[in-house]
C-alpha cells in the first residue's frame, strides 16, 4: 500500500485553495477594496515560488499511482508561469481597474486556469493531460468573454471556444487510438508498449497524427493557427496577454511528455510533421504579420512564427535540440509580457493603445518606455544583445547539428522577413512625431516591474549561460538527456 | 446467435447475416470514425448556426468516448472507461461555458449566424 505522499503537488493544492478563499473573500469585499483579492493572488503566486523552488528534488518524484510527476523541469516550467502571471497582474491593474475587470472572477479565473497549466507540466497520465488541459482552457475562454459588452470580445470567446474544443477532440482521439495500441494511459508505459512494438503500428500512427495536430492547435501553428490572431485582437489586453505566455510553456512541456516521452519510439515519424508545421508558420506567420495595423494583431501573427522556430528544436530531435526549444519557450515568453506590459502602459481610460499609429514618437513623449519596447523588438527579431538572438542561435545550432541545413537558411531568411515589421516599430517610434500626446500615467509598481522585464531581456542577451545551462540542468534530471 | 426471424428461406438468412453477428471492436472503431468524421464535418460545413458547432463539439467527445469503452472492454482495463468518466464531466463543463458565450454573443451581436461572425479579420 502506497503512502499519500502530498509533497510533489503542494504548489497545485495551494493555488486552488487560495483560488477558492479568494472567491469566498471577494464576496465580501466593498468594491473599493478589490485590491485586497489582488494582493491575495500576489501573495499566492509569491508562495507557490517559494514552495516550488524549495521542495525541488534531483529525482524525478511521482505522485498518485504516476499520474503526476514532480521533476526539475515542471519545477523550473512553473516558475516561470508564477512569473508571467504575476507580470501579467502587475502591468494590468490600470487597465482593469479602467475598465470594471478588476473584479474577484477576474483573480479566480486567472488563478484557475494557472492551476490547470501546473497540471499539463507535471502531467504523467492522458487523463492529467486532459485535465489539466480543459481547466487552463475553459477558464481562459471566460476569460476572453470578461469585457461582456464588448462584440469583438464575445466573438472571439467563441472562436476560440470552438477551436479550442475541437483541438482537445483530436487530441482525445489520438490519445484513445495509442491508448488501443499500447493498452496504457501511462505515459512510461505507452513508452514501453510503443519500443517493444507490441502495438499495432497503423493504430499507432494513426494517433500521433491526431495528437501531433491537436498539439498543433494549442500552439497556434499553421495550419491550426486560425483562432490566434482573432482571439489575441478581440481578448482584453491583460487575458491577451496571459494566453501568449504562460499557456505556451505548459503546451512545450505536454509535447515534450507526449511526443518525447510517450512516444519517443515514432521520432522519425513526428519528426518529419513537425517539420511541416514549423516551415509553414515560420513562412505564413512572418509574411501575414508585414501586413497587420493592429498590434496585437501583429503580436499574434509574430506568435505563430515563433512558435514554428521554437518547434525547430523538436525537429532536431536530440538533447541539444529540447533544451534549446526550452530555452526558445522561456525567452519568447519573457519576451512577449513585456510586449503586452508596453501596450496596456500605453492604453488608458477610454483608449486602447492597440493600432501601430500610436507608438509613433514614443521616443518624444518617454525616451525610457521607447527603450524597453526597442528591447522588446530587437528580441522578438532575434538581434543581438538581446535574448532572443541566443534563443534563435540555438535552435539553428540543433537543426544544422542534425544535418538539416536547408531548414536552418529558411529559417534564418524568414527571421529576415520577420525583422521588418520589428524594426517598423522601432523606427514609428523613433523618427516619427507623435500623433497622440497624452502623458503616460501608470502606479509605481507597474513601471519598476516593466523595467526590470526589459533589461532582463538585455541581462539574459548578454549572460545567456545561466539560464541556458538551467534548461540544459532540468532536462538531463528529469530523464531527457 | 439469436435465432433470425427469417429462418428456414436460405436466401433470406444471408440477407440479415449482419444483423445477428456479434460486434467486434472493428465495428465500434468504425461507428467511432464515423460519429468523429459526422461532428468534423458539422464544425467545418456548417455555415449557419452555431449551436450546431456546439451540438458537433459534444459528438465529437461522444465518439472518442465510444473508442474508449471499445478498446477498454477489448483490452479487459479498466482505466479507458474511468478517462470516459472524466471526458463526460467536463463536456457537460464544456458545454456549459460555451451556451453562457452564445447567450454573451446573442445579446450583443443579435445573431448566432456563423456567417456574423466576422467582426475580426485581416
Amino acid at each position: 500500500m502506497n503512502t499519500l505522499n502530498l509533497l510533489p503537488v503542494l504548489p497545485e493544492i495551494l493555488v486552488l485553495a487560495a483560488a477558492c478563499v479568494i472567491l469566498l473573500v471577494d464576496v465580501f469585499l466593498p468594491d473599493g477594496k478589490r485590491h485586497v483579492g489582488y494582493w491575495l493572488t500576489q501573495i499566492t503566486l509569491l508562495i507557490c515560488a517559494w514552495f516550488t523552488l524549495t521542495t525541488m528534488q534531483e529525482q524525478p518524484v511521482l505522485a498518485f499511482n504516476a499520474l503526476v510527476v514532480d521533476d526539475v523541469l515542471s519545477d523550473l516550467l512553473k516558475f516561470f508561469c508564477y512569473l508571467s502571471v504575476s507580470a501579467m497582474l502587475f502591468y494590468s491593474r490600470g487597465y482593469m481597474l479602467a475598465r470594471g475587470l478588476f473584479r474577484g472572477e477576474t483573480f479566480v479565473l486567472t488563478l484557475f486556469s494557472l492551476l490547470g497549466m501546473m497540471v499539463m507540466i507535471s502531467a504523467h497520465n492522458f487523463i492529467t493531460v486532459y485535465m489539466g488541459l480543459e481547466l487552463q482552457a475553459l477558464s481562459l475562454y471566460a476569460m476572453v468573454a470578461m469585457h461582456r459588452t464588448s462584440n469583438a470580445a464575445s466573438e472571439a470567446a467563441m472562436k476560440y471556444f470552438v477551436l479550442g474544443a475541437l483541438a482537445s477532440g483530436m487530441l482525445l482521439y489520438g490519445m484513445s487510438m495509442v491508448y488501443g495500441a499500447t493498452g496504457s494511459l501511462d505515459l512510461d508505459a505507452i513508452a514501453r508498449g510503443v519500443l517493444t512494438g507490441e502495438g499495432n503500428r497503423t493504430l499507432l500512427l494513426f494517433g500521433l497524427v491526431f495528437i501531433v495536430s491537436g498539439l498543433a492547435f494549442k500552439l497556434g501553428v499553421v495550419p491550426y493557427h486560425m483562432w490566434v490572431p482573432d482571439v489575441y485582437h478581440g481578448a482584453p489586453t491583460p487575458v491577451t496577454l496571459l494566453i501568449g505566455t504562460a499557456p505556451k510553456l505548459a503546451a512545450f512541456a505536454i509535447t515534450l511528455r507526449m511526443l518525447v516521452v510517450a512516444l519517443g519510439g515514432l521520432a522519425f515519424d513526428w519528426q518529419g510533421m513537425l517539420m511541416v508545421l514549423s516551415l509553414l508558420s515560420m513562412i505564413l506567420g512572418n509574411l501575414i504579420a508585414i501586413a497587420q495595423s493592429n498590434i496585437k494583431r501583429m503580436l499574434a501573427y509574430s506568435t505563430i512564427a515563433n512558435m514554428g522556430f521554437m518547434l525547430l528544436g523538436f525537429v532536431a530531435a536530440d538533447p541539444n535540440g529540447f533544451s534549446a526549444a526550452m530555452f526558445y519557450s522561456i525567452a519568447y515568453v519573457l519576451t512577449t509580457v513585456a510586449s503586452f506590459g508596453v501596450v496596456l502602459l500605453l492604453s488608458r481610460e477610454g483608449f486602447e493603445a492597440d493600432n501601430l499609429d500610436d507608438f509613433r514618437g514614443l521616443n518624444q513623449r518617454s525616451p525610457w518606455w521607447a527603450f524597453i519596447m526597442l528591447l522588446v523588438m530587437f528580441s522578438l527579431a532575434g538581434i543581438p544583445p538581446t535574448v532572443g538572438f541566443y534563443a534563435k542561435f540555438t535552435v539553428f545550432q540543433a537543426v544544422i547539428q542534425q544535418g538539416f541545413v536547408w531548414l536552418a537558411v529558411v529559417a534564418v531568411m524568414t527571421s529576415l522577413v520577420g525583422a521588418f515589421y520589428y524594426l517598423r516599430i522601432v523606427k514609428l517610434m523613433y523618427f516619427d512625431e507623435p500623433v497622440d500626446t497624452a502623458p503616460l500615467e501608470s502606479r509605481g509598481d507597474t513601471r519598476l516591474v516593466l523595467s526590470m522585464n526589459g533589461l532582463a531581456l538585455l541581462l539574459f542577451g548578454v549572460l545567456p549561460q545561466p539560464l541556458m545551462g538551467l534548461c540544459v540542468i532540468a532536462l538531463a534530471y528529469s530523464g531527457f538527456l | 446467435m439469436r435465432q433470425s426471424p427469417a429462418a428456414g428461406t436460405g436466401k433470406r438468412e444471408n440477407d440479415v447475416a449482419f444483423l445477428t453477428m456479434a460486434p467486434t471492436l472493428s465495428h465500434y472503431l468504425v461507428l467511432g470514425a464515423i460519429l468523429f468524421a459526422i461532428s468534423m464535418a458539422g464544425i467545418f460545413l456548417n455555415r449557419k448556426n452555431v449551436i450546431i458547432l456546439l451540438m458537433a463539439i459534444e459528438l465529437m467527445l461522444l465518439a472518442v468516448n465510444m473508442n474508449f469503452i471499445a478498446f477498454s472492454s477489448f483490452l479487459n482495463d479498466m482505466a479507458g472507461q474511468v478517462f470516459v468518466f472524466f471526458i463526460l464531466t467536463v463536456a457537460a463543463a464544456e458545454s456549459a461555458i460555451g451556451l453562457a458565450i452564445l447567450v454573451l454573443l446573442f445579446r450583443n451581436v443579435g445573431s448566432i449566424d456563423v456567417e456574423d461572425l466576422d467582426a475580426l479579420r485581416g
